[in-house]
């Protein structure tokens, strides 16, 4: 556009000259031409630009990386082939914690995320007929969720302590064993892991799910129960089949997520060490404590690697599986 | 007479099975929030008690705690002159989060819904792909792109770096977003503007961007509150005491686990928590909304 308007300016000024009139409005047929096919990548190039710098290239460095010995400092840089991936099959214990720490994580925190969510999306759009309330509920369940990942940590902090927070309290008020130190002992430490987590990923499923069921014509609900169809019959019957698709969506997704969330585990544990004592140290933390920690970049991205690639078996998955196109509605072009 | 006392019993039971359910139901959906909302009452009694306090009722009432808006803060062994250099660098990530991120989704938003183009299908497929990849396992080659431009460890550049990763991760869902929004304006008012002779730039910059201000504004808000309240990237990337944000000087804080003072770290964490509070008062249903499509990852 910018080069349109200084053609025509020149040309302005220019145009008493008969053979310059003719080159300049050729000029700019050609460009309103070659404008209308690549106006479109003009507008798409700081979007194209940015891809490549934030996700594109990283993805390559990683890979590139994994193959190397990188130490102390990110641009030190050695190849030493396929050693990395044979240390973590053959040598590294902590790796194989780590593995065992994740199935743990993601098995467990899914069935809050995916199927705990479930209930809460039925009680709220179906037993739940006040609209005002049962958005409020919502809400309230997006506060783990929209709460900044290291007040969340202090908020959990207090809550564990056992000197001055209140679950323990709560536990001996129902005549239950307080354990002394939630953080740091290790069966406890991984129901705290879950919980953490949990709280975190319920409100996900919970939105897709509420917004599947609202979609469902009221009328069946009620043309079941004038049969004499009971509440669970309905549940059972109605909306849980039409909701197969959508509870296939956010385990898989939520599948995905887990598998390379650490950020709360981070931000409550703390320093590396601390991850690894209390056994919540999850493979996609090692991968980024072997980096940030040990300084090993190459051993860390190597971890990484991993991740990279289950992420993108997961988005084939997507797309065979859930259709690119019911992903997406039509654009403006399209209609 | 029978007949209406049998009609009367039955109503009894429904009602009766009926509030059952509804107790159920109420308190699968309430009781685990329980400890969410103690937490947050003990956030607020906290912040104005004298001592450390174990329940959500506040113990002596003071406003000693908030002596860090102007006095010099103590932590352990840490000290900090004043708390209002880590609120800059928190607003330096937040307000550069928002200039990386709209305008570049504004202009990518628009060509996908409007303009016809080679690849243009093939973009949304990478946008829907880049949504589902995690972007957080990415981060020791980000380092390297950071350093490698020359953005690591160079005082504020730094703080730019960790914004410009930040943007750059949540620039695909914004885009979608975004486009889902000039989807909605029909063609007759943009063909108006370019009947006028306006180019496709004028018509955006001048027809369209208004009418989705809405939209364009929700974006705004949604990616500053996230780089206010940005952990990870700025843990990361950032090493400099007096470059911390908000988040990485609190985690700093509660690294110190031997000298907590509870009532500075309450008052703080409220300190920094209010914003988001306040937004989450606000904007409710567009919260609900954005939800939906995925605008917050998890």
């Amino acid at each position: 556009m910018k080069i349109r308007d200084v053609f025509l300016s020149i040309s302005y000024f220019l145009n008493k000259v008969e053979p310059l009139k003719i080159f300049f409005s050729k000029a700019i047929s050609i460009t309103k031409k070659y404008s209308r096919r690549s106006l479109p990548y003009l507008f798409m190039m700081p979007f194209f630009a940015y891809i490549m710098l934030t996700w594109i290239g990283p993805v390559v460095i990683t890979i590139i990386l994994s193959f190397t010995k990188t130490q102390w400092t990110i641009t030190n840089m050695r190849f030493i082939g396929l050693k990395n991936f044979e240390k973590i099959f053959t040598r590294d214990i902590f790796a194989f914690d780590a593995f065992k720490v994740t199935a743990l994580y993601v098995s467990t925190v899914i069935i809050i995320n995916a199927f705990f969510s479930l209930i809460l999306a039925i009680f709220t759009t179906y037993f739940i007929k006040n609209e005002t309330i049962a958005s409020g509920i919502r809400l309230l369940w997006l506060v783990p969720r929209i709460t900044p990942a290291v007040i969340y940590a202090v908020l959990w902090r207090w809550f564990v302590d056992p000197d001055i927070g209140m679950l323990n309290r709560l536990l001996s008020l129902f005549g239950l064993p307080a354990p002394s130190d939630w953080r740091l002992t290790a069966p406890y430490s991984q129901i705290l892991m879950i919980l953490i987590n949990g709280y975190v990923g319920a409100s996900f499923g919970m939105i897709i799910y509420s917004a599947a069921i609202t979609s469902i014509p009221r009328e069946l609900f009620y043309a079941a129960s004038v049969d004499g169809a009971s509440d669970w019959q309905i549940i059972r019957r109605i909306i849980l089949p039409l909701l197969k698709w959508p509870v296939f969506f956010v385990t898989s997704w939520q599948t995905l997520s887990l598998l390379s969330s650490y950020e709360h585990i981070l931000a409550f544990w703390g320093e590396a060490g601390t991850a690894r004592a209390a056994e919540v140290e999850v493979w996609a933390l090692y991968s980024y404590t072997k980096a940030f920690y040990d300084d090993e970049y190459g051993y860390g991205a190597a971890l990484s690697v991993f991740l990279v690639i289950i992420g993108m078996f997961f988005i084939v998955i997507f797309f065979k599986i859930f259709g690119f196109r019911r992903m997406m509605q039509p654009s403006r072009v399209e209609v | 007479m029978n007949s209406k006392s049998i009609y009367r019993s039955k109503i009894r039971k429904y009602r009766i099975k009926k509030a059952l359910t509804m107790l159920f139901v109420y308190s699968v959906l309430l009781i685990p929030l329980i400890p969410i909302l103690l937490m947050l009452g003990w956030l607020f009694a906290q912040s104005f008690s004298e001592g450390p306090t174990n329940t959500v009722i506040p113990r002596g009432f003071t406003l000693e705690n908030f002596k860090f808006l102007w006095a010099r803060i103590r932590f352990g062994l840490s000290e900090y002159p004043t708390i209002w250099p880590l609120v800059m660098n928190s607003l330096i990530i937040a307000i550069a989060t928002v200039a990386f991120e709209v305008p570049i989704a504004a202009l990518a938003g628009y060509s996908l819904s409007r303009m016809e183009f080679k690849g243009r299908t093939e973009t949304m497929r990478l946008i829907i792909a880049l949504h589902a990849f995690p972007g957080v396992i990415l981060l020791i080659a980000l380092f390297y792109i950071l350093n490698r431009m020359g953005l690591y460890g160079k005082g504020l550049l730094t703080l730019l770096g960790v914004a410009l990763i930040k943007a750059g991760l949540s620039v695909p869902m914004d885009t979608w977003i975004l486009k889902g929004f000039f989807d909605g304006i029909p063609w007759e008012l943009e063909w108006a503007a370019l009947v006028d002779g306006a180019s496709r730039f004028k018509a955006w910059r001048k027809v369209l961007l208004p009418i989705i201000a809405p939209g364009i504004s929700a974006i705004a808000i949604f990616s500053f509150m996230s780089g206010w309240g940005e952990f990870l990237l700025a843990y990361t990337y950032v090493k400099r005491k007096e470059l911390y944000p908000l988040s990485v000087f609190l985690y700093s804080v509660l690294g110190e686990f031997v000298f907590v003072d509870w009532g500075l770290l309450a008052a703080i964490t409220l300190f920094y928590i209010a914003p988001i509070l306040l937004f989450y008062a606000l904007t409710q249903k567009t919260l609900l909304k954005l939800q939906l499509v995925g605008a917050v990852k998890g």
